[in-house]
């Protein structure tokens, strides 16, 4: 490898393998060691900033409310017997469960960021599939023009559409002036209004990963296909959508994920009419003041987002597999 | 019938003959650059043509007007009698096999092959038959359920093959079919193509840049260059009677002199040229005192130690300046006294003795070759 001296090739090549010269180990010493913190840093961020408070809400989820500062009961503690005791309440996951409220604000959360997704999809897709056709130079414009938005505070955009939905908005007046309604339609404060804002926002979530993967396609599959007599729609089907099927789930769980949890769309656009977990979150945190509740909310929500992680993990595996 | 008989093999010459591939006044532009300029070709039933010419002549393109990806900006083409204009890809009697092969990645092998089938509407159990009959023409039987990426490339090959032959294609289109493959594999795959061909009876036309594969494959070669043929003809005739510089230079290696015409009779030419006074045994309509260009080929000319037995024309005296060593052939680049630089190929014929060619650097050797070989080109 770095041995130099002449001799007896064979053997030297033996001795040099099983002896490397000094400056060979100390430098894969250092490239190992070098190795070990490149991967341990982010490890350590993740373990610092999302396992810890994870433990911390995981504690709390399962303590008892206080009127006191916390405003909730210690996990650990000595009883007056000087013996440590562990005290777990569940009674805060059975309140969330026999809560009506709570059940329904779960399902309503995933109804209303399952369609969101569906439509960021429907939106997405078309214009992900124009911009990697059109020709480089109005490629980058287009793009750019997609992450434009993000340039702007996002309670600002949020705002903005207050301004065009509500009652006296932009919309109503034009469409009042048109002569086309003559009373507004209510539109703020409506599930209507939660989706237009939650599509709005996480549209760009949805193009970019699609826009990664459908950059990557060969076109010349798409002529093998009508070459073998497939016509448009049928190439799409056999072999555009399935090809991007990486993309729309990558897209879909980066609008899903986010949008379950939602909390200043549904509450600045939906006002009390809509019922999203993430609002639930913040009434009893603030509102009731009841943190073992909202800790036990959260974590619930944890899971029931981490399950289409899950699935998507299983399909990345599988599809590396068959790889 | 036995006139008939007589033109089986070359159909071209049959002056009665229908082409069935015919390309009229072809143009393709893309924007101000014309990519195939004017092109007229006809191609027979059952044959193996080759477009041949370096990249960017237009082969690709052309090739790529025939299936159907292209529309021409002037020009028509028809296949077996049935105009192509506005016909799309898909509704073609054409199949292609592509450069990359274009494999379906998501599918396995029996998928992709079938997948024509599929789009064409043939029944499930009728798919399957004709699958495995098309695996097992390109022996790849055992390798159904494969997906493409665990495929070699020569396998690939074989598979993008079956995919483009399985619909049983009037004409099949290959782009540089054996392109991706090593030369070895190359070699092989040529012949299989060719055995191949020959048991299905499909017109193939074959785009490439490889006139070894050119000339082993086809029936004819047409020869591209900027958008237009040089020359089409067999094989033999592109070699040993090119029409011009370009394709003489294209096809193989020669030595090109210029020279000017001293002499010219109904049965030989002598021209006087940077290599010496060559006489060439055959009639040509050139003018005495024409420039014209003289092509010898390389294994066309003797290389001997000794002066030739009797002075005369063909023939010239150099120094050795340097030696290609290819094993079965070896190749001489000789200086002759006026400073013309001569390439000779000579096969090794013996094993040499002492590991040194008997003939080597620096050498005082003699040119020769026969009054047959040299061509005379005008253009």
């Amino acid at each position: 490898m770095t041995d130099t001296t002449p001799g007896n090739p064979a053997a030297e090549a033996d001795t040099s393998l099983q002896h490397p010269p000094l400056g060979v180990r100390i430098s894969r010493k250092v490239q190992s060691s070098w190795k070990t913190v490149v991967v341990f840093l982010p490890y350590a961020w993740l373990l610092i900033f999302f396992l810890l408070p994870f433990v911390i809400v995981a504690k709390i989820s399962v303590a008892e409310a206080l009127i006191a500062s916390p405003p909730f009961s210690s996990l650990i503690e000595w009883t007056d017997e000087g013996i440590l005791t562990i005290r777990i309440v569940i009674d805060n996951f059975l309140y969330i469960f026999e809560d009506d409220l709570y059940v329904k604000t779960y399902l309503n959360s995933v109804k209303i960021s399952t369609i969101s997704t569906i439509l960021c999809l429907l939106l997405g897709y078309p214009i992900a599939y124009g911009i990697v056709r059109s020709p480089p130079t109005t490629k980058n414009m287009l793009l750019f023009m997609i992450i434009l938005p993000f340039w702007t505070s996002f309670l600002l955009r949020v705002y903005a559409w207050m301004g065009l939905l509500s009652d006296q908005g932009t919309i109503n007046n034009m469409l009042i002036s048109l002569g086309l309604i003559e009373t507004p339609i209510r539109m703020l404060y409506t599930e209507f209004a939660v989706y237009v804002g939650i599509v709005y926002t996480y549209l760009p979530f949805m193009v970019l990963p699609l826009y990664a993967n459908m950059e990557k396609l060969d076109n010349t599959l798409n002529e093998a296909a009508a070459d073998l007599g497939a016509k448009p729609v049928s190439i799409f089907l056999t072999i555009t959508l399935p090809l991007t099927m990486p993309g729309i789930i990558a897209g879909g769980l980066l609008v899903f994920i986010p949008a379950t949890g939602e909390y200043v769309i549904p509450d600045l656009l939906g006002g009390g009419n809509v019922l999203m977990i993430g609002r639930l979150l913040f009434n009893e945190f603030h509102a009731n003041h009841d943190w073992p509740v909202a800790a036990a909310v959260a974590i619930a929500l944890l899971v029931l987002l981490v399950a289409p992680m899950m699935a998507y993990q299983h399909y990345q595996g599988k599809q590396a597999e068959a790889r | 019938m036995t006139e008939q008989k007589a033109y089986s093999d070359s159909p071209w010459l049959d002056p009665e003959a229908e082409p069935f591939i015919k390309v009229r006044g072809i143009t393709k532009k893309f924007g101000p650059f014309i990519a195939v300029n004017n092109v007229d070709l006809d191609i027979y039933k059952g044959e193996l043509f080759c477009l041949l010419g370096g990249s960017g002549c237009g082969k690709s393109t052309l090739l790529r007007m025939l299936a159907g990806f292209e529309q021409p900006s002037s020009g028509t083409i028809s296949i077996d009698g049935v105009e192509m204009a506005g016909v799309p890809a898909y509704e073609r009697p054409t199949n292609m096999m592509f450069q990359s092969y274009a494999l379906f990645p998501h599918m396995t092998v029996e998928k992709n092959v079938g997948y024509g089938l599929k789009q064409g509407g043939v029944p499930k159990s009728e798919i399957e038959d004709r699958v495995n009959d098309i695996l097992k023409l390109v022996e790849l039987q055992d390798f159904k359920k494969r997906k493409p990426h665990q495929l070699s490339g020569g396998q690939s090959q074989r598979v993008a093959l079956a995919r483009a032959l399985v619909k049983e294609p009037k004409v099949l289109l290959l782009d540089e079919p054996l392109g991706a493959l090593d030369k070895r594999l190359r070699e092989q795959t040529q012949f299989e193509l060719m055995n191949i061909q020959d048991k299905v009876g499909v017109t193939f036309i074959v785009v490439t840049h490889d006139q070894e594969e050119a000339m082993t494959l086809s029936t004819r070669i047409a020869v591209m260059d900027a958008g237009q043929f040089s020359q089409i003809g067999t094989p033999t005739e592109i070699y040993e009677f090119p029409e011009s510089r370009f394709v003489a230079d294209f096809i193989g290696s020669t030595n090109i002199f210029e020279g000017r015409v001293t002499e010219e009779t109904g049965d030989h030419v002598v021209v006087d040229t940077e290599a010496g006074e060559i006489l060439i045994d055959y009639g040509m309509s050139v003018q005495t005192g024409a420039r014209v260009y003289i092509a010898v080929r390389p294994e066309k000319i003797q290389l001997t130690k000794e002066p030739p037995a009797k002075v005369g024309p063909n023939q010239a005296k150099g120094t050795v300046e340097d030696i290609g060593y290819l094993g079965d052939v070896s190749i001489y680049k000789v200086r002759l006294d006026n400073g013309t630089l001569v390439d000779v190929t000579a096969p090794n014929l013996v094993r040499p003795k002492n590991r040194t060619h008997k003939i080597t650097w620096e050498e005082d050797v003699y040119l020769s070759w026969s009054a047959s070989s040299p061509i005379l080109l005008t253009k």
